[in-house]
């Protein structure tokens, strides 16, 4: 069999894995965020619940909170299907590791910046909003950036819980041609080049927010 | 039954108890493929970052590239790669080796940037200083750059080390009986997965926990001036 012949079965698990990673980081952003805001401003009890949030997702494997999730959330009345789980482990994951980028962002604003919005009477959540994350998200755009693609490379392991991906589709054409050299080579490929497209993305988007243009009235106001 | 002993699932405080042993030997195995990956990961990312810093394009160049590649691919498929394409080839490892190996090249790719890094910040001064004394490149290395290096790309590999600890499951998919694969199969066997994961899960927590401490108590001892490599 030609290894062109693969391309289209390939195709269709890259597609998989782009919708998966795509929307693992859209939410592990949002959580990211939620849980980093929360671990500067949320108070004792909160932030304290945070930093439960961020040190189970950082300090235990993906994959164990994969097959976790996978056979702990049917006990619990709550089936999904495995794609919305995988998405939600991977996003989870993600946003543990984020919300430490956030908070560390957060926390590097200068203090002249927080004296200066209570001066000029700001409200907590105007010195959030208008001041301190402005700021800070232009700090973490480099390690978002770094996320974003260990986030892809981790989205391969979705595969073990029965998603038909980029590296399940190898790997079921590989249990039937045996051809592993070719398609193995032409995986790590492609991972490289979805690599290089979200790499070139984060580039474009860290652009326009290092010019202002994701708060715009507000970095310039 | 496994390794000889025996599970008992009436309720879950005695399924954890008669699964623990098990599991702690699949502890030592994940832990003995984190240190051979490590040690892999240690030697070959020096070896990247002083290749990388060649004055010959061709060699800086093409070492750029494989890094980058080695980076920027997942670890499963890299796996899969070398357990597959390897023996079509004539090498066939251990499914152990081939676990390390992969972790190792993956590992080294992260590795070579701090080393360069840790190279990088070391003031140029330095080198002149070398070149006065009329040391070879080599000695400049080995003497006067690397030791410099050390204290300031330890905390750095030590970030890496709990990184790799916790992906070693991984290598359960190509038989390697670590902490997670042996979970799953208890799993497969008594249908009852949630407490071997929950087990495995929490003792990689306070493995990490552990690290995370570890680290930072070695970062407090190692001297800031730098470590002789003699």
């Amino acid at each position: 069999m030609d290894w062109t012949a693969y391309l289209p079965m390939l195709w269709q698990g890259a597609t998989v894995t782009m919708t998966i990673t795509l929307a693992a980081i859209v939410v592990g952003t949002l959580l990211a965020f939620f849980f980093g805001i929360l671990r500067v401003e949320g108070g004792p009890v909160l932030s304290a619940m945070a930093l439960c949030y961020t040190e189970v997702f950082r300090g235990t494997s993906l994959l164990v909170q994969l097959f976790w999730f996978y056979y702990a959330l049917p006990l619990v009345g709550l089936s999904f299907d495995p794609i919305t789980t995988g998405i939600l482990v991977l996003a989870a994951h993600a946003g543990g590791y984020g919300a430490e980028i956030v908070r560390g962002a957060l926390s590097s604003v200068s203090v002249q910046q927080l004296e200066a919005a209570r001066a000029l009477n700001f409200n907590r959540f105007q010195t959030l909003f208008r001041i301190s994350l402005p700021q800070a998200v232009v700090e973490m755009m480099p390690a978002f950036g770094n996320l974003a693609i260990e986030t892809l490379k981790l989205s391969s392991l979705v595969s073990l819980i029965s998603i038909a991906d980029l590296t399940f589709s190898a790997q079921s054409i590989r249990n039937i041609t045996l051809d592993s050299t070719s398609i193995y080579s032409i995986t790590l490929v492609c991972y490289f080049a979805m690599s290089l497209v979200l790499m070139i993305a984060i580039r474009v988007i860290e652009h326009f927010v290092r010019r202002g243009n994701v708060f715009p009235r507000l970095a310039h106001s | 039954m496994m390794y000889g002993y025996e599970w008992d699932t009436t309720t879950w405080i005695t399924y954890t108890t008669s699964i623990l042993p098990i599991i702690l030997i699949g502890l030592t195995v994940t832990l003995q493929a984190a240190a051979a990956g490590f040690s892999i990961a240690l030697v070959l990312g020096l070896v990247f970052a002083l290749l990388r810093r060649s004055r010959i394009k061709v060699i800086s160049w093409t070492t750029a590239f494989i890094v980058e590649f080695l980076r920027d691919t997942p670890l499963l498929v890299q796996l899969f790669f070398l357990y597959y394409v390897l023996p079509d080839f004539g090498v066939v490892l251990p499914a152990f080796l081939t676990g390390a190996l992969a972790l190792g090249l993956q590992y080294a790719a992260y590795t070579s940037e701090v080393y360069r890094g840790g190279i990088e910040a070391i003031h140029y001064g330095q080198w002149e200083a070398s070149t006065a004394l009329n040391l070879t490149r080599m000695q400049t290395y080995r003497d006067i750059i690397i030791p410099q290096a050390i204290p300031r790309i330890v905390p750095a590999m030590g970030n890496y080390l709990v990184a790799m600890i916790k992906e070693t499951p991984v290598l359960s998919v190509v038989t390697v009986l670590e902490m997670m694969g042996l979970a799953n199969m208890i799993g497969e066997r008594t249908f009852e997965y949630l407490v071997p994961l929950t087990l495995v899960g929490l003792i990689f927590l306070v493995l990490t926990l552990i690290c995370s401490a570890g680290l930072h108590r070695l970062q407090q001892v190692l001297p800031k001036a730098g470590i002789s490599l003699r």
